[in-house]
C-alpha cells in the first residue's frame, strides 16, 4: 500500500478522562484507503524533549468527512503535546503504515481490547458491520474511569466490559468475562489489542479452543516504514519488524 | 546520501519522493552470514537523540545478492553496500561477492558497529586492526572503498591516516557514539543490550569537530554524519572539511528530509554566490 506523508487539521479535541483524548484530524482532499489496525506516524511539534514521531493506532476514519480518529493515551511529553493540540492545529503524518487484521471466515467474532489498546477495535468493528458482522466487543480496564468511549463502541456492536475493581460489568480481567470462561466459545476469530499480559492470555484461551486470534503489538518505533529495524518483534521466522509485517500477527507465529 | 541503516534498501522511502534526486544510497549492513541482530527492545529515545541496538540484522550477502541485488540495481542513484563482518575474512568475502555487482560502485567500509559482540566498532578503535580489514579487502575489492570510521577512539584523525595509507578512497564519520539509558523507576537498562549507538542532533558538534580534524590529517574525500537534520547542518559538515554529507537518524522523522536539504544547500549556494557545492569544502573562516 501507498504510504503518504500530509498535513492534518484538527477538527475536534475530545477529552474523555484526565488521560484520554479522542483527536479528530481532516484532510484537505480525499484519504488514501485505510485498513483496519493500520497506524500513523504522527509528528509532534512543540515537544522540545521529544524527537521521533509517535506511532498510533487509527481509531476510526470517516470517509466522507475526510477524518481520521486517533486515540490519545497522555502517557509522555509527546501524548501530552498531543491532548492540548486546539481546533485547527495542524498535525503531520506518514500514514497509512502497517498491516491489517484479516476477514473472519464466519461472522461470530470476538474483538478484546484493554487500555489504550481498544483503539484500532472501533475502525475494525465498523469495518466488520460494514461486511454484515455484528462484532461483539470484549473491553476491559482498571476501572469505569479507563473504559473510553464506549458509546462509539456501542454504536457499532454489542459491547461488554470488565473491570479490575468491579465498578462497572464484569469484575477482574478480560479473561474473567463469563465469553472468555466457558469451554464452547460462540466465536470463531479473535482479535486483541492492548497489554502484552492481557493479549498473551486471550491468545493462549483462544489457541486452547482453536479460535484464530490476532494481535496487535505495539512496540518502540523509530522509523514506522521497515528502514530502521528497531521494532523487531520475535517469530517463528526470527526478528521481523513490528510496522510493516504487524503491527498484527497471528498469535500462533509470535514467539512470546 | 543517506546513510546506512536509516533508508533500508532505498525502497521504503520511494512512495515519498523520487529517490534518483539522491547522490547516494548506503544500503544496510550486510555481512557474510544470517544475522537475526539483537533482542528487542532495540530503541530509545533520547534528549536530541536515539540510541539504537539492532546489531546488524540483515539476510547475509548470498541473500543480497540473489534477492535484493536485482530489485534495486536500476535505481538511478549511487548504491553502494555498507559491509560488515566479525572477522577480516568475513568482511573480504562480502567485499568479494559485492565486487562481482556491476551497479554498486562502491562499499562502504563499516569498521565501526557498536552494537556488534565480534568485530564491528573493535576493527575501527585501533589502527592495526583498522589497516588488516582494508588491506584484505582492497585486495578482492576493485572499486570505491568508503571506510565508517568509529567516534569512540582518542584520536580519529590517526585511525583516517592509517585507513588512507592502506587504500581507503574515501572515510565517512561519524558512526554512532557509544552510549545507554536506563528506567529510573524500573531500574532497568531501555536497551536489551545495555549499551547502545547514538545518534540524532545530540552528537553533531561531536561529529563535526572529528570531521575538521580528520579532513586535516587525510587527502582522499570526507564524508561526514551526524545528527544532520537541516540545510545548514550540512553546510557546517561542508565547511568543517566534509566533500560530501549522509543523512541519517533525520530520516525517520521526515522522509524527505534529503531533497529539503539538497534543496535547501542549492540556496544557500545562490544567497552566498558560490558556484558549486564542492566549493564549501573546509571553507570555514578562522582567523
Amino acid at each position: 500500500m501507498k504510504k503518504y506523508i500530509d498535513d492534518f487539521i484538527v477538527t475536534d479535541n475530545r477529552r474523555l478522562n484526565g488521560e484520554y483524548v479522542i483527536l479528530t484530524l481532516e484532510l484537505d482532499r480525499d484519504l488514501p484507503e485505510i485498513l483496519p489496525g493500520q497506524f500513523a506516524e504522527v509528528k509532534v511539534d512543540n515537544a522540545p524533549n521529544t524527537f521521533l514521531r509517535r506511532p498510533i493506532s487509527i481509531h476510526d476514519v470517516v470517509e466522507e468527512k475526510r477524518q481520521i480518529k486517533l486515540l490519545v493515551q497522555e502517557i509522555g511529553e509527546g501524548t501530552r503535546v498531543m491532548g492540548s493540540l486546539q481546533k485547527g492545529d495542524k498535525l503531520n503524518l506518514v500514514y497509512p503504515l502497517g498491516n491489517s487484521f484479516s476477514d473472519p471466515a464466519t461472522k461470530e467474532v470476538l474483538l478484546v481490547g484493554g487500555g489504550c489498546g481498544v483503539a484500532p477495535l472501533l475502525y475494525l468493528g465498523r469495518k466488520l458491520k460494514e461486511k454484515g458482522i455484528t462484532p461483539r466487543f470484549l473491553l476491559g480496564a482498571r476501572n469505569s474511569e479507563g473504559l473510553i468511549a464506549l458509546d462509539e463502541y456501542k454504536k457499532v456492536g454489542e459491547v461488554n466490559v470488565t473491570t479490575e475493581d468491579g465498578s462497572m460489568g464484569t469484575k477482574g480481567f478480560v479473561i474473567h468475562h463469563p465469553l472468555m470462561r466457558t469451554d464452547s466459545p460462540v466465536y470463531d476469530h479473535v482479535y486483541t489489542c492492548g497489554p502484552e499480559a492481557m493479549m498473551k492470555v486471550v491468545a493462549k484461551y483462544s489457541e486452547k479452543h482453536g479460535i484464530k486470534c490476532e494481535v496487535s503489538l505495539e512496540n518502540r518505533m523509530a522509523c514506522g516504514i521497515g528502514a530502521c529495524l528497531c521494532c523487531v518483534t520475535d517469530t517463528k521466522d526470527g526478528h521481523v519488524c513490528t510496522c510493516t509485517d504487524g503491527p498484527v500477527f497471528d498469535s500462533t507465529y509470535l514467539k512470546w | 546520501m543517506t546513510a546506512s541503516g536509516t533508508f533500508g534498501y532505498g525502497e521504503e522511502y520511494e512512495d515519498f519522493f523520487d529517490i534518483s534526486q539522491l547522490g547516494g544510497i548506503i544500503v544496510k549492513g550486510t555481512t557474510g552470514s544470517h544475522r537475526e541482530g539483537n533482542p528487542y527492545p532495540r530503541m530509545a529515545e533520547t534528549p536530541h537523540g536515539m540510541l539504537n541496538a539492532v546489531g546488524l540484522q540483515n539476510k547475509g550477502v548470498d541473500y543480497f545478492v540473489k534477492e535484493i541485488y536485482p530489485r534495486i540495481k536500476d535505481y538511478n542513484t549511487n548504491m553502494l553496500v555498507n559491509v560488515s563482518g566479525s572477522t577480516v575474512e568475513e568482511y573480504e568475502d562480502v567485499a568479494r561477492k559485492i565486487n562481482e555487482l556491476e551497479k554498486i560502485p562502491g562499499i562502504e567500509l563499516n569498521i565501526s558497529c557498536p552494537n556488534v559482540k565480534e568485530g564491528g566498532m573493535a576493527f575501527g578503535t585501533s589502527c592495526p586492526s583498522a589497516v588488516s580489514v582494508i588491506n584484505a579487502v582492497r585486495k578482492v575489492y576493485d572499486k570505491h572503498i568508503m571506510v565508517k570510521l568509529s567516534p569512540n577512539v582518542t584520536n580519529v584523525a590517526e585511525i583516517a591516516h592509517a585507513v588512507e595509507g592502506e587504500g581507503a578512497d574515501s572515510v565517512s564519520l561519524i558512526n554512532t557514539l557509544l552510549g545507554m539509558a536506563i528506567d529510573a523507576e524500573s531500574r532497568r537498562p531501555l536497551l536489551s543490550t545495555v549499551t547502545g549507538g547514538l545518534s540524532g542532533p545530540a552528537v553533531k558538534p561531536v561529529a563535526l569537530r572529528m570531521v575538521w580534524q580528520v579532513s586535516q590529517a587525510v587527502k582522499i574525500p570526507v564524508v561526514g554524519l551526524g545528527g544532520i537534520m537541516t540545510a545548514a547542518d550540512a553546510i557546517e559538515f561542508m565547511l568543517a572539511g566534509a566533500s560530501a554529507v549522509q543523512i541519517g537518524t533525520a530520516n525517520f522523522i521526515d522522509p524527505l528530509v534529503s531533497v529539503k536539504v539538497i534543496k535547501g544547500m542549492e540556496d544557500y549556494c545562490e544567497r552566498h554566490d558560490i558556484g558549486a557545492v564542492r566549493e564549501l569544502t573546509g571553507g570555514m573562516i578562522t582567523e
